[in-house]
């Protein structure tokens, strides 16, 4: 494993200027800190630059680095189909946390922005069809928060859950969908 | 001497037709698990489908939090239950990565040889399953034959048939058993002859071939745009494998084709898989033929148990370390990695981020059979409600590692 990015990095600077971070090259990917207003066009660009064409979404998952601020954080893998690299892109996000949808850029991003949603409580602003998509409609809360005892809260089909009704915080509400 | 005659029909008035909304699932055959489809149909066509999925979610990610690093590798068996070892392999990676060793050569010859026989088994499952899905029963029941020799190759390597959980942090748990090369080298000599035998059954088979060929077809792009990988997007024409083109362990030193096909339906996404188990079945021989004698376990301490277990018996220092590391496990550097191997469904990607704890302080599985299930949204053609079920097969999801 090469030490060293192929990346050619000024072709982003160039157009980002100091907006977007460089975090250096870690186990063959390359990562990168992004303000959450700039992520489409950010993505954009690496999708369609001619000489990087990250073509292909690997995955999106969110982070919740609780009791850090800010709190969550988006990450985004993506690979070059043609130049075989990869590239993280991250995210932090305020609380609560709102991050645009990249579902225009690549069709993937539909089902792990609801993944996301679902386990983290991000909201994907534009996504078409923002849906729990593990949990059942109407769960409360968001079970990959830190917060989130692991075995859930008690009630009468969790005889095991921890005590406490769950909290209900404006930003834990499912409803409201944006 | 019947008169063909067209069904007589107002003038200037369309059918009343109306769009109807079909329940698919959980609990049906051919949804190859727990799947929920919601169809909406336009007569006898798929206007619409939406998937549920979560039936079987189980929280592996958030309960990795709370495990060590080794006690993973049981939750990861789980994640595409039909090929074990290949989902051991990309953990054992994603957490070698971070601590910046290599397992020693023989290990690695070990899991490839593993991961590769997984290869088939899952491949052997969704060639015979997809047939059946279409009426066709036997080739499952030969299918199911094969798989049994490598479930008690396996069993023989690990002493468990499904769930393996065989690799280690630094190696796999044990060296290969005394008798089994000549097992293995008989699997060799018969499977080939085998896998053209499917290919007799299905190849002439008129029914099956209606039924697929033509049917779901995804374009390149689409497959790209929706995040396809594996076997799926290579039978529409991408050239693109992990085993070759980030190579991980030892699959630069193997040589093997990367097989693709051009049309994208339904056929060529099973051709695909066929002629991936005799590439497979070429990559374990030269393992065979490769594999240096050498140790299975990396020598470090602080990491893996000693591989003289004698020591343990008589030395203080090395029955505390031994019993630090089954009761507490090992720390990992602060850092990330994301880590990709070519698993039987796809790209299976482990993201770890390590607090520099014993315990990962955020795991992402990026399950490909939870990216190819998006598939269903990118087949161009308006098909049947019955060639809904060819396409789903074809895609070849595991609800397990769907959900999680």
């Amino acid at each position: 494993m090469s030490v060293e990015t192929p990346l050619n990095l000024t072709l982003i600077t160039e157009h980002f200027g100091n907006a977007i971070d460089d975090l250096g090259f870690a186990h063959g990917v390359h990562a990168f800190a992004a303000p959450p207003q700039m992520i489409v066009e950010l993505c954009r660009f690496l999708k369609e630059h001619p000489a990087l064409r990250f073509n292909f979404l690997s995955d999106i998952c969110g982070v919740d680095h609780y009791p850090e601020v800010p709190r969550y954080e988006a990450v985004y893998h993506l690979y070059s189909l043609p130049n075989k690299w990869r590239v993280r892109i991250k995210c932090r996000l305020d609380d609560p946390p709102r991050v645009p949808s990249v579902t225009g850029v690549w069709r993937t991003a539909n089902w792990h922005e609801r993944e996301a949603w679902d386990m983290y409580g991000i909201r994907f602003e534009g996504h078409p069809d923002l849906r729990r998509i593990y949990m059942w409609e109407g769960f409360e809360g968001f079970p990959q928060r830190k917060d989130f005892p692991l075995r859930g809260y008690k009630d009468e089909l969790n005889p095991f859950g921890a005590e406490g009704p769950p909290p209900t915080r404006p930003d834990l509400a499912t409803k409201n969908i944006p | 001497m019947t008169e063909v005659t067209e069904l007589s029909r107002p003038e200037g008035e369309a059918l009343d037709t109306k769009e109807v909304l079909l329940n698919l699932g959980p609990q049906h055959p051919s949804t190859h698990g727990v799947l929920r489809l919601v169809l909406e149909l336009d007569g006898e066509y798929v206007a619409r489908v939406d998937p549920h999925i979560g039936y079987l979610h189980r929280g592996t990610e958030k309960l990795a939090e709370s495990f060590t690093y080794t006690q993973i590798f049981p939750l990861t068996d789980r994640l595409d239950y039909v090929c074990p070892p290949s989902n051991n392999l990309a953990f054992a990676l994603a957490v070698e990565k971070l601590l910046g060793i290599k397992a020693p050569i023989r290990a690695q010859y070990i899991r490839v040889l593993m991961a590769e026989l997984a290869r088939i088994s899952g491949h052997l499952l969704i060639t015979g399953a997809l047939p059946l899905d279409l009426g066709a029963m036997t080739a499952l029941l030969y299918a199911m034959r094969e798989r049994e020799m490598i479930m008690d190759l396996l069993e023989m390597i690990s002493g468990a048939r499904m769930h393996t959980s065989f690799c280690r942090v630094g190696g796999v748990r044990e060296d290969l058993p005394d008798g089994f090369f000549p097992k293995i080298r008989e699997f060799c000599d018969i499977f080939p002859n085998r896998i053209r035998d499917y290919e007799r059954l299905i190849e002439n088979n008129p029914v099956f071939l209606k039924r697929t060929q033509g049917i779901g077809v995804i374009t390149a792009e689409d497959g790209i745009d929706l995040g396809l990988s594996g076997p799926n997007l290579r039978a529409s024409g991408v050239d693109w494998d992990i085993r070759r083109d980030e190579p991980y362990e030892i699959y630069d030193r193997l040589d093997f084709n990367v097989i693709t096909r051009n049309e994208g339906d339904c056929y060529a996404r099973w051709q695909c898989r066929v002629e991936e188990m005799r590439e497979s079945v070429r990559i374990i021989e030269q393992c065979l033929e490769q594999m240096p004698e050498g140790p299975f376990q990396i020598d470090m301490p602080t990491i893996a148990f000693p591989v003289d277990k004698d020591k343990v018996h008589c030395s203080m220092e090395a029955l505390i370390q031994h019993f630090d590391l089954s009761a507490y496990g090992f720390k990992v550097p602060k850092g990330e990695v994301y880590s990709a191997i070519e698993a039987p469904k796809g790209e299976l990607g482990f993201y770890i981020i390590s607090d520099g704890s014993e315990k990962p302080f955020r795991m992402k599985v990026r399950a490909p059979s939870f990216v190819n299930l998006q598939g269903l949204f990118g087949t161009s053609n308006a098909h049947y409600l019955a060639d809904m079920i060819a396409v789903l097969g074809s895609l070849d999801p595991v609800m397990a590692e769907v959900d999680k």
